[in-house]
């Protein structure tokens, strides 16, 4: 493990480097927030992958998260009351999700959540008198803490908010990981019939480990919809959930920052890679993917602190 | 401690540098548009992978084409234009994202928005928002523009409603006979908008029309043997379908095998950009459309000289027809070109910025390979329609309609100001006296 001040400045090192991009380039803010957003959903793919469990529908919480912003921002456009209606909408998802699926290990723990997230999307396509089905539904910007923003400082408030939002759960995470609960986690990919004889239920740790990530999830989506300020069902499909599973990977699982780092660093091949070959971005994004998958298997987050570990031999890395 | 935070402050700042120095990064040059850039620069976004790429591939091809040949003439008002292309298939967060790239990054003057719907419903708040220019060069989803006042955004083409109605009268108009009528559309928000359109203006047009099946199949289906079989059961007279691309051509190719075709009378708006692959497989004497009046065989284009040289000049480079995207491309390219000179002129010779140009797009007439179209006062431009009957010729290896029937788009759109289902439902059958007749032959 590396220690806590050097996780504690790369974050703020990489909170200010993000304030500094966006400052430069206006057009970053946008990239850079739903970056932010993608990666406190990433997070709670990363609770579920220490018990070792990889979910291939986690988007169905982006999405509930996104449409529960798109439904109530006329009637209460607020960020501030948004957010956590948006997180107990995802949270109770992943309740009654949660309660069917930890009884499922592995494959078919990836393929039920898979299975269940494509319904939602089905059913977001095909409500059409409820969602406008594919065409989406438009979000007019919600009013943050009362005061109705114009423009640019929307966007600003919108990154900041994110910001915000990716340290506070970041921190949430590390602490969760830290805790009985989160240790019990490991202990589910290492032996589960252990934990169950030390009298902890494995279900359970893996219920509330799941409905964490769904919250958070949701959080990531509402941010998504608040920015892109259009929801489509496309943020549920399987794709979508594909993108968050490659983001986990590319970052690595290993620490609370790693999500974040897999999604700035997904956004931005993705855009770089779209601005200068149109019609080629995706096979350099599978090809940076593979990269990563032969060459830096813990992710981005791997290669950083391998870096600064190899810089400070004697001490325990 | 010190050497750590040492080592780490270092690294971060080259990375930082590194980053910042990316020359993406830097705000682009063209923003100060009063003086003449060095270049005029298009942002367009169109389907470059995914099964709409049928669609967007031909359209961007035509931008390349054109462009060349506006480069070649000395660009516009003494610039030359240069597009930026942005594939559509990830979806709208992309989509915005790259809008955003494009004009706060690359300084593009104007953008031409989407083929689809859902990303034209996010590109026009962003285009009040940035003050950019915006066209819509081929969504057809009539909420763009009736949801709301976008002084920057317009449609250089039809939509759903005129592009739904005209075969809708067409049918009225013909065969006016038919009592029962089947649906089969793709199972998203464009087979069911133009359903809606459909169903709202046949109920006051010609009511008591009895409706025996409504099939909605999903998007990129390639088995439709249960449709077929329910639509042979149930015998309609008619049968409406607004499928395109890669599924009108299955459909199309697995109806005609069981031979509903001789059956039904189909009525297919989107049929013409698959008539080149279907080729004699599309059966004769069914009533196709092709959002808007561009057939190869106009029967009375306004500038007949103007088509040839287009269609010429697209055959020879890709030897294939240009289909409807490209014809909608050449619109918004003939729109920007014409609005151009008029902001130019009216500032004297001046560079117009934003605000001059999107005013010159209002009420702009510009010319197009058969017509003219008016841009209205809510931005929506006015594209006639022509439909007909499927046919075969010696001129062209797949099917061109005959009978034609030239609807004005003033007739089949809904007024400004009117949302486009309220208005249908106001129709009365008096209309069908305004048609015109068809054009024999």
């Amino acid at each position: 493990m590396m220690r806590r001040g050097a996780e504690a400045s790369i974050a703020l090192l990489g909170a200010a480097g993000v304030l500094a991009a966006a400052w430069a380039a206006p057009w970053l803010k946008f990239v850079l927030t739903i970056a932010l957003a993608k990666g406190i959903a990433v997070l709670g793919i990363l609770l579920l992958l220490r018990a070792g469990q990889v979910t291939f529908g986690h988007a169905v919480y982006l999405a509930a998260g996104a449409y529960t912003v798109a439904f109530l921002a006329p009637s209460a456009g607020e960020a501030f009351l948004l957010l956590p209606v948006a997180a107990l909408v995802s949270g109770l998802l992943g309740l009654v999700v949660g309660l069917f699926v930890v009884r499922y290990r592995d494959i078919f723990f990836g393929m039920l959540n898979l299975a269940i997230s494509m319904v939602f999307y089905s059913l977001l396509e095909k409500l059409y008198s409820l969602t406008r089905g594919t065409d989406g539904i438009r979000v007019e910007p919600p009013r943050i803490a009362g005061f109705s923003l114009a423009l640019e400082d929307y966007v600003w408030a919108m990154l900041i908010l994110a910001l915000v939002l990716a340290v506070g759960f970041g921190v949430l995470v590390r602490a969760y990981l830290a805790s009985p609960m989160g240790q019990a986690l490991a202990g589910i990919k290492t032996r589960e019939t252990r934990l169950e004889f030390m009298g902890v239920s494995a279900r359970r740790v893996l219920l509330a480990a799941y409905v964490l990530s769904a919250l958070m999830g949701g959080v990531g989506g509402a941010i998504v919809g608040m920015t892109t300020r259009h929801v489509t069902p496309l943020l549920a499909y399987w794709t979508s959930s594909g993108e968050l599973v490659f983001i986990a990977i590319l970052g690595g699982a290993g620490a609370a920052l790693g999500p974040f780092l897999g999604a700035v660093g997904y956004e931005l091949v993705r855009v770089y890679a779209a601005a200068s070959f149109a019609e080629a971005w995706q096979a350099i994004l599978g090809a940076v993917l593979l990269l990563v998958i032969l060459f830096a298997p813990g992710g981005l987050w791997g290669m950083i602190s391998g870096l600064l570990g190899r810089g400070r031999p004697g001490r325990p890395a | 401690m010190s050497s750590t935070q040492h080592a780490l402050t270092r690294r971060g700042a080259l990375a930082l540098a590194g980053a910042v120095s990316g020359s993406l990064l830097w705000p682009g040059s063209g923003r100060a548009q009063a003086q003449k850039p060095a270049e005029l620069k298009v942002g367009i976004t169109t389907f470059l992978s995914g099964t709409s790429s049928v669609f967007g591939v031909p359209a961007r091809q035509t931008a390349e084409m054109l462009f060349e040949e506006i480069n070649q003439a000395g660009g516009i008002g003494g610039v030359p234009v240069r597009a930026l292309f942005v594939d559509e298939a990830p979806g709208t967060e992309h989509v915005v994202a790259e809008y955003r790239r494009l004009v706060q990054n690359e300084g593009v003057s104007i953008i031409f928005a989407s083929i689809s719907s859902g990303s034209c419903l996010a590109c026009t708040p962003l285009s009040d928002e940035l003050r950019k220019t915006t066209l819509l060069w081929d969504c057809g989803t009539q909420r763009a523009l009736e949801e709301g006042r976008h002084p920057y955004a317009f449609r250089t083409q039809g939509y759903a409603t005129p592009e739904v109605l005209a075969p809708l009268l067409y049918l009225l108009k013909t065969k006016p006979d038919f009592r029962t009528l089947a649906v089969i559309n793709q199972d998203y928000a464009w087979g069911r908008d133009s359903w809606e359109i459909w169903k709202s203006a046949m109920d006051v047009l010609k009511p008591g029309v009895r409706v025996v099946a409504e099939l909605f199949p999903r998007l990129g289906a390639t088995d439709y043997s249960t449709e077929v079989t329910r639509l042979l059961a149930a015998r309609p007279d008619v049968i409406f379908s607004t499928h395109w691309g890669g599924d009108l051509v299955t459909l199309v190719r697995q109806a005609a095998e069981r031979r509903l075709f001789d059956r039904s009378t189909f009525v297919l708006p989107v049929a013409e950009a698959s008539m080149q692959i279907l080729g004699r497989t599309m059966p004769a004497g069914h009533i196709i459309g092709t959002r808007g009046d561009h057939w190869n065989n106009h029967p009375r284009p306004k500038d007949p000289a103007r088509l040839a040289r287009f269609v010429d000049s697209y055959r020879r480079r890709f030897n294939e027809y240009p289909i409807y995207p490209c014809h909608h491309m050449y619109q918004a390219i003939s729109a920007m070109q014409a609005a151009y000179n008029k902001a130019i002129a009216a500032k004297g010779g001046g560079w117009p910025n934003d605000q001059e140009l999107a005013a010159a797009f209002r009420g702009l007439e510009f010319p197009t390979p058969t017509s003219t179209i008016t841009l209205r006062e809510d931005g929506q431009g006015l594209e006639d329609q022509i439909v007909g009957v499927s046919t075969f010729t010696d001129r062209y290896p797949f099917a061109v309609p005959k009978d034609m029937i030239i609807f004005p788009a003033a007739m089949v759109s809904a007024p400004v100001g009117q949302k486009s289902v309220d208005w249908v439902k106001t129709l009365k059958p008096e209309l069908l006296a305004q048609v015109p007749a068809p054009i024999a032959g």
